[in-house]
């Protein structure tokens, strides 16, 4: 009889131990995928409001918030820029936008193709006048020709929390500069020869002399070559005598911008250099990716993620060299 | 084969005839199962271009593939074919398949050799879709194969067809470059690069948002010889990466002419030619 009512006893404890655990596991999953607050926002100079995405690649935990996106407040409306890696943290950015001003969003401005700083601007598309797109006057044709792949890739990295991410081209395509007015705060953009995509733009506000380089400038994460090596060098060396009053980068924190541009320069001209040695010395790509730009490994994040991949892109370009 | 027992049995029960309309839409290349495993795809191209041949696998001792384990850039994956010709006499490598099975062109390539080539070797980049086995078969002159694979883990390479700069890609096209190691040594293998300037890809429907269309564009064949013999051909498309990039062999008897004549799928013709003097190069 104690026998019976002993194990009994055990079954209900197990069963009540394994409810427990469930409901809680349930609990923490339903927490973590409920965070649709607004996106904590720092103001980096009076209007100027910028998110610091996590120094991570996108998955399922971020859901895509990998890059540094924000907006900047007008008297008659706000420019977002760059919208997050999923259309989820385009709505908390939307929300943030909403949390800091009434005003309406009229500009969205992408500054260039990749996916942690486009997929989110299906949650700006609402409302009954929904804001302008903008970007490079070669945006448009480098989402056409990424855009599928970026979809898969998204579905895979981020899954079901990526639901409702689309693609959307710019309205408003930007040769070489255009200046666009919040309501007594021109910003003034700036579209890039082939540096870090073949699309960069970058946003000056003038009101602060903010500069807003996106990725053209990368700090603590990996530089990622996606353009052209010699043509971001070459942006860089015209960067450096510019004189903002503050600058935003694409990854990291930028605060000391002379300092993350000088360590930006080193990395891409030892990648440069010893891409070219090793092309010289016969070497094949393979061989180059394993011995180029060991020595930069640890002052990066995400080394093992991109330098690679950067190595390849360079033999690629420089190969073609005399 | 399993296929055609399934089709000559009869159904004697409704499972039965399931299981015979699944084979036969597999079989079609309809099912969703199609793909389900390299199995089926290979089974497909090998049917396709080698019929019914006796086909040695794992035959390391005749061809090597050298591919990463991981690929760094699915656009573009190198790989190295090394073959050894059997010692008999007047047999030598005439041909080299190349095959990824997961690609949506699983056959990719199909290089041929003459005994100018010296060594039926070659290096090239490919672009790769979905994590696959590659498969590098050798056939001999006297037609006999030999099959090696590697297994790849990249994705995304042929659906990422745009290169890093569309415009100076386009600006480029049809630039070609010889690149030879020198003090070159006649009557020996020597090693030649030919490098391609060419968007190689495969083209995308026209995105209906952004009325943005790539048509397809890629190099579809290569002939280089040297001294007016040929030394090297290839039948590609765009599994080939972007500025197709080869590096292979020849042997020169004497002073002479390398020279590559390309055309891509718009049948556009491109020439380029490098002079080989008393074992120094000249232009």
């Amino acid at each position: 009889m104690s026998r019976i009512g002993g194990s009994l006893r055990r079954v209900i404890f197990g069963t009540l131990c394994h409810l427990t655990v469930t409901v809680a596991c349930l609990a923490s999953l339903a927490l973590a995928g409920s965070d649709d607050g607004p996106l904590p926002m720092q103001q980096v100079a009076q209007g100027v409001y910028m998110h610091a995405g996590h120094q991570a690649t996108s998955d399922a935990v971020n859901h895509g918030d990998i890059a540094n996106i924000g907006f900047i407040v007008g008297e008659r409306c706000v420019a977002v820029i760059d919208s997050g890696g999923s259309r989820q943290i385009g709505e908390r950015l939307r929300r943030a936008v909403r949390a800091a001003t009434p005003l309406p969003v009229c500009y969205v401005i992408n500054t260039h193709v990749h996916p942690d700083h486009v997929f989110g601007n299906a949650a700006f598309r609402t409302g009954p006048t929904p804001p302008v797109f903008v970007g490079h006057a070669r945006l448009a044709a480098a989402l056409a020709a990424r855009g599928a792949n970026y979809q898969r890739a998204l579905l895979r990295d981020v899954g079901a929390a990526a639901a409702g991410s689309e693609i959307v081209p710019p309205d408003v395509a930007v040769d070489r500069t255009l200046t666009l007015d919040l309501g007594g705060r021109p910003l003034q953009l700036r579209a890039w020869p082939t540096a870090h995509t073949d699309n960069d733009l970058s946003i000056l506000d003038e009101t602060t002399g903010t500069l807003w380089l996106s990725d053209l400038l990368f700090a603590g994460h990996t530089p990622v070559v996606d353009g052209s090596l010699r043509g971001w060098l070459a942006v860089i060396a015209e960067l450096a005598r510019l004189q903002p009053r503050h600058v935003i980068g694409g990854h990291g924190d930028a605060s000391d911008w002379r300092r993350a541009l000088a360590d930006q320069a080193r990395y891409l001209r030892v990648l440069l250099d010893e891409t070219r040695a090793a092309i010289r010395a016969g070497q094949t790509l393979s061989e180059a990716v394993e011995s180029v730009g060991q020595s930069e490994r640890e002052r990066w994040l995400l080394f093992d993620d991109f330098h690679r991949r950067n190595v390849t892109a360079a033999y690629a370009e420089l190969e073609w060299e005399n | 084969m399993m296929g055609r027992k399934r089709l000559n049995a009869r159904p004697t029960t409704l499972f039965g005839a399931c299981l015979l309309l699944l084979s036969a839409l597999v079989t079609l290349g309809c099912g969703p199962a199609a793909y389900a495993s390299d199995d089926d795809i290979w089974a497909r191209v090998r049917t396709s271009y080698f019929a019914d041949r006796t086909i040695v696998e794992a035959a390391d001792e005749i061809i090597q593939l050298s591919t990463p384990v991981r690929a760094e850039d699915a656009a573009t994956v190198p790989i190295s074919i090394h073959t050894q010709t059997p010692a008999e006499k007047g047999v030598f490598v005439e041909k080299v398949y190349l095959v990824i099975d997961h690609n949506p062109s699983p056959m990719g390539a199909i290089f041929t050799f003459t005994p100018d080539s010296g060594r039926a070797d070659l290096e090239t980049r490919v672009r790769i879709e979905e994590y696959t086995t590659v498969r590098a078969i050798a056939e001999l002159s006297d037609g006999r194969l030999y099959m090696t694979s590697r297994f790849v883990k990249a994705s995304g390479g042929c659906s990422a067809p745009a290169g890093k700069d569309q415009q100076a890609a386009l600006a480029q096209l049809g630039r070609m470059k010889f690149r030879v190691k020198t003090p070159l040594a006649y009557d020996q293998p020597n090693l030649a690069q030919l490098m391609i300037s060419h968007p190689n890809n495969s083209g995308l429907a026209m995105d209906q948002l952004t009325r943005f269309a790539i048509p397809a564009r890629f190099v579809r064949r290569i002939d280089v010889s040297y001294g007016g013999k040929r030394i090297m051909s290839a039948d590609v498309d765009f599994t080939i990466s972007e500025n197709p990039n080869f590096r292979f062999y020849f042997v020169p008897h004497g002073d002479g002419e390398l020279k590559a004549e390309v055309i891509d799928s718009h049948d556009t013709r491109f020439e380029t030619s490098l002079a080989v003097r008393g074992g120094a190069i000249g232009n």
